[in-house]
């Protein structure tokens, strides 16, 4: 028997089910109970129920790919900050190979990086990599940071969410799965991309999101190329005089 | 904005059943209590309390990385409390800074709230638990716990169940839910009790004075039925932040 229904706010220890149902993500069984653990909202799937997550940190996993900033120059490796609860390594010889070089030459303190999570082992320690396409050291643009449960939802169906907005800005934009996310066009599209990235972040959970972020796009650049031609116009007339 | 709420229609209540207490509650009654979830910008989940007229903040950060070698556990987080009594919270001001006191209920707030936390989700990491006490009318530890849990949820971290708190006691011979300053300090007993509503599981259980068994049992009693009525409150101060129904 079903207690809840499907998209339904629950708080951690509601009691979700009871009987022969599969206890999903976000939830745990209690003798036949099945109970949130989450405050988020409930998804029903045939007999799994599971709660998505409204609010959430980062935990890190093979195979995903993520931002992180160096903390740390080491002897042979560097400490990355991947906004999550456990530091990354980045050997040195996933990046140079078998050769010895200047650490600091490569990557130094504060780089920011777009890196493979290689491995993580059951003390958590992570493994990062920089073997693969598109992987390595930004330059330039904004960083943005949401709760890695939204990375879904910016990205959106098959990438619909995040071209849209690379479409309409001309910015490239970058996500990693830890909820950070790289920004590089012009600076005031950086800014209008800030501005739509912090709006699905706190709409994240309600329906009809492409659309009405398709809508305050065009706004906010309507406003922008306004800005634009008054500026043009200014300078025109200062021109004439 | 932060609505005052006041005790009026609460008085008028109380004096058709002609109680004993001085603030005029029946023997059953809670202080009035608003809770709001997410107060805070940078903390990781917050929440703001009043309860009678006990003000409390609470904050949580983490899931986070831990450095200290010697408390870290490798298999699970570390809950960590930090109970503080803001100096103009008492009526003559209290010195900042830790005391006993306040060291002693830093210590049972991260025990009472530890069996509810799926803390062996993040070996290796602390969570970290900041209760601010700004005004200060009798039973801030339950009234802390209480805020602590919700900030708990609030930021994203399992739970098996919320930890609610409340206190029951003895005063002017009566046992009575919910003890104000007053009752707390002329009064013969006090019993503090924190519960996980769902199974009702009691993660804190203390008793200062002198009771009885029967009137102990009466207490214990007395304090879960406040827990069960907090614990509704909680909820619904948490589903108001995303807002929910």
């Amino acid at each position: 028997m079903i207690l809840v229904e499907d998209k339904d706010i629950v708080v951690p220890g509601e009691i979700l089910a009871e009987g022969e149902y599969y206890a999903g993500r976000g939830t745990f069984k209690d003798d036949s109970k099945i109970c949130s653990a989450l405050v988020g909202l409930v998804a029903i799937r045939d007999d799994k129920i599971s709660v998505l997550p409204l609010q959430s940190k980062y935990i890190p996993k093979r195979g995903d790919v993520v931002i992180g900033k160096i903390t740390e120059v080491r002897f042979s490796m560097w400490n990355v900050d991947i906004n999550s609860p456990y530091s990354g390594i980045l050997p040195a010889s996933d990046v140079f190979g078998r050769e010895k070089r200047d650490m600091n030459k490569a990557f130094n303190v504060g780089d920011i990086l777009f890196m493979r999570v290689v491995d993580v082992d059951e003390v958590k320690k992570v493994k990062l990599g920089l073997k693969g396409r598109g992987l390595g050291k930004f330059r330039g643009g904004i960083l943005v940071e949401i709760t890695p449960t939204k990375v879904p939802r910016l990205i959106g169906k098959k990438g619909s969410m995040i071209n849209m907005i690379k479409d309409h800005t001309k910015c490239e934009v970058v996500v990693g799965q830890n909820g950070l996310v790289w920004v590089k066009g012009k600076p005031e599209m950086e800014r209008v991309v800030e501005k739509v990235i912090k709006t699905i972040e706190t709409e994240a959970h309600t329906s009809g999101l492409t659309d009405r972020i398709r809508v305050m796009l065009n706004q906010l650049l309507d406003i922008e190329e306004d800005v634009n031609k008054e500026e043009e116009e200014d300078y025109k007339e200062e021109l004439i005089q | 904005m932060i609505n005052i709420i006041t005790n009026r229609d609460l008085e008028v209540k109380s004096e058709a059943k002609g109680s004993e207490r001085p603030d005029g509650r029946a023997y059953n009654e809670l202080r009035p209590l608003k809770i709001e979830a997410g107060v805070l910008e940078r903390a990781d989940g917050s929440a703001y309390l009043e309860f009678g007229d006990n003000k409390v903040l609470a904050a949580v950060y983490g899931p986070r990385e831990f450095h200290i070698r010697r408390f870290l556990k490798p298999n699970m987080a570390v809950l960590r409390c930090r109970y503080n009594m803001a100096p103009f919270s008492v009526e003559d001001r209290k010195r900042p800074g830790p005391d006993r006191r306040s060291l002693e209920i830093s210590k049972l707030t991260s025990e009472a709230l530890s069996p509810a936390v799926f803390l062996e989700k993040f070996p290796r990491s602390s969570i970290d638990v900041f209760i601010e006490v700004l005004q200060a009318e009798g039973g801030t530890r339950c009234a802390g716990i209480t805020a602590a849990s919700v900030a708990l949820a609030d930021a994203g971290i399992p739970m098996r169940d919320m930890v609610v708190a409340c206190a029951a006691g003895k005063a002017n011979g009566q046992i009575v839910m919910d003890l104000s300053e007053w009752e707390d300090k002329e009064g013969e007993a006090d019993v503090p009790v924190a519960i996980m509503p769902r199974t009702g599981e009691i993660t804190l259980l203390q008793m200062d004075g002198q009771l009885t068994k029967d009137e102990f049992e009466q207490a214990l009693d007395l304090a879960k039925e406040g827990c069960m009525k907090i614990s509704v409150e909680q909820k619904k101060a948490i589903k108001n932040r995303y807002g929910g129904d």
